[in-house]
């Protein structure tokens, strides 16, 4: 059958920026797609988007179609899903892969249910087994299980966490094919978006290094000595829930089940005590260091260095040890 | 203002047990409460027949022994529940869960708004509202942090899309899934428990609901998505070296350079 081979991967391109994991879902729809001998093939939706198609074809892609009769750079669900839907069932891909973003987890879920296709949310890794099946990998009860998982609908549909894969090395002479699309979608008229309330203050999960703080901090004040540790190590500062709901802290800035799931290579816990929920938004880190008074802080477990210790005494010292090494 | 409240009675996540065999997690074995994500839908959905009037309907599809969790969302200021419970709904994936969900709203004939939870702490997915608005076939929002506005034909919401947060406006009916931020869900009192403690809670079976669903579209059979296996997430291994105070600074700093951070 035509299709049936092909990895298709959603761009994520809103407001004139495409989602650095879309380079990520094309390095590993390449993989599978070479697995399959089939091609990569991608999307791109939005106002200048034609801009990304060269680049989306050096990371991977054979393909990539644009749509572009959008007069502004507001991000409009609708035509997403429209358009998506429409490659989807003329094209036949095989696997299709989102970023499991909140925009996303958003749209992949419309399209999965307009086309009676199964959807596995949050994959950590997808491959193509012996049986030449594909088979998609997710944690799920707040991160205690892995399951594997097998669609047996097509398209296989998964949405892909974030800095889970890594992007192919990106090869300017790597050809492809561009296509435009060309067509009126008519607006229901139902769903309006008016306008950007604000932008996220900072996006914790790009970081390397996050500097978190918790209850263990007696001021709000008190997250500007996190800070200034963060900063010299390149980092971000993030809270745990109890902080943002004390009003210290925005919610970007919360690492945990509810909020952020974060990957550092280094992570910093600076009184944080480690409840289930935000043991979920970290786990994964490279790297995890977490400073607690209590030597029971179920922290410790998810350690590779537990200080046990006051943080007001820690924290300091390691600013000035870095200070020092900095200068020398 | 019809309101209907997708609610899903989840294990305690500390407590549960899993039946790996199947790749599912067994719901029968454990107590189930409303997954704390639902009872922010549940206070928005009561905020909003406060200020407009009408009814909030609590639709959950569940095992029999959700039937407390169901009788906590009437504490909660549900006007009625139902909970649709079947053993040929057992084994659903998101799609088969949504299918079956849809059915339950289009029974019960009209309906202004939906509101369900962000996600749950079991599947954690956060799938089942967007493609229960999509067979329904009306606007949503997802990741709703703040309403702004409702009135009987329109919804304004704030909701996070990852990158920012935008104003959305959604013509009803519509469905929205909102996170912990919109609202801080009350407790109830003691004439709300016994008054939840009386309600009389409505059970759907599957031929209540043949009218919408065939039995191809719903459990496991239903379900597109297999889980062909499950394993315990082993925490990453980690050293922890568990060092007092001041030592430490010398290990943390050897660590930082050994990653290149430093």
């Amino acid at each position: 059958m035509m299709g049936m081979r092909d990895v298709m991967v959603y761009g994520e391109y809103i407001e004139g920026r495409v989602h650095p994991i879309t380079y990520e879902l094309l390095g590993k729809g390449r993989e599978i797609a070479d697995r399959l001998r089939g091609k990569v093939i991608s999307v791109l939706i939005g106002k200048g988007a034609n801009r990304y198609a060269k680049e989306l074809i050096f990371y991977g892609a054979d393909e990539v179609y644009l749509y572009e009769e959008d007069d502004s750079y507001r991000p409009d669900p609708f035509i997403h899903k429209y358009v998506v839907t429409y490659l989807i069932k003329n094209l036949k891909p095989c696997l299709v892969l989102f970023g499991a973003t909140l925009w996303g987890k958003s749209l992949a879920p419309r399209i999965a249910a307009a086309l009676r296709t199964g959807l596995t949310a949050d994959c950590i890794d997808i491959y193509v087994d012996d049986e030449g099946d594909i088979v998609q990998v997710r944690p799920a009860f707040t991160g205690n299980i892995i399951a594997y998982i097998k669609t047996l609908t097509r398209p296989v549909m998964a949405t892909v966490r974030y800095k889970v894969f890594k992007p192919i090395k990106k090869d300017c002479r790597r050809a492809g094919k561009v296509n435009v699309i060309k067509m009126l979608i008519k607006r229901r008229g139902d769903l309006e978006v008016l306008g950007k309330v604000r932008d996220k203050e900072v996006s914790i999960v790009d970081y390397d290094v996050i500097v978190a703080g918790g209850r263990g901090l007696r001021r709000k004040e008190d997250l500007n000595m996190l800070k200034e540790l963060a900063e010299l190590l390149g980092g971000t500062i993030a809270v745990s829930r109890p902080l943002v709901d004390m009003g210290w802290a925005p919610k970007d800035l919360q690492v945990g089940f509810s909020g952020n799931i974060v990957k550092p290579k280094v992570y910093i816990a600076c009184g944080i005590s480690g409840s289930p929920q935000h043991i979920a938004g970290m786990k994964d880190s490279k790297v995890v260091i977490s400073i607690n008074i209590d030597p029971t802080a179920p922290i410790g477990k998810y350690s590779d260095i537990f200080i046990v210790g006051d943080l007001y005494e820690v924290v300091p010292k390691l600013i000035e040890r870095i200070k020092t090494l900095k200068k020398t | 203002m019809r309101i209907v409240v997708l609610v899903k009675p989840t294990p305690n996540i500390e407590k549960v047990r899993f039946d790996m065999e199947k790749g599912l997690v067994d719901r029968s074995s454990v107590k189930l409460e409303i997954n704390p994500f639902d009872l922010h839908a549940i206070e928005a959905a009561v905020k909003i027949k406060e200020a407009l009037g009408g009814e909030v309907i609590v639709i959950s599809m569940a095992p029999p022994n959700a039937l407390n969790a169901l009788r906590d969302a009437i504490a909660r200021g549900a006007d009625r529940a139902i909970l649709v419970s079947d053993k040929v709904f057992a084994g659903a994936d998101t799609l088969a869960t949504a299918t079956t969900l849809a059915a339950a709203i289009r029974k019960l004939g009209s309906f202004d708004l939906v509101i369900c939870g962000e996600k749950s702490v079991d599947g954690d997915t956060g799938q089942v509202g967007p493609e229960v608005a999509e067979l329904l076939d009306i606007p949503h929002a997802s990741y709703v942090v703040r309403i702004v506005d409702v009135s009987h034909e329109v919804i304004k919401v704030v909701s996070d899309f990852g990158n920012a947060y935008y104003l959305i406006k959604l013509k009803l009916p519509a469905l929205i899934s909102v996170t912990k931020d919109v609202n801080v869900p009350r407790k109830p009192k003691f004439k709300d428990l016994m008054r939840a403690r009386r309600a009389e809670i409505t059970i759907w079976r599957f031929k209540d609901l043949a009218q919408y669903l065939s039995l191809d579209v719903v459990g496991l059979q239903g379900s597109p998505t297999r889980v062909v296996k499950a394993f315990y997430a082993e925490p990453r291994a980690r050293r922890t070296v568990k060092i007092k105070g001041s030592e430490a600074i010398e290990k943390v700093i050897e660590l930082l350079s050994s990653e290149g951070v430093l």
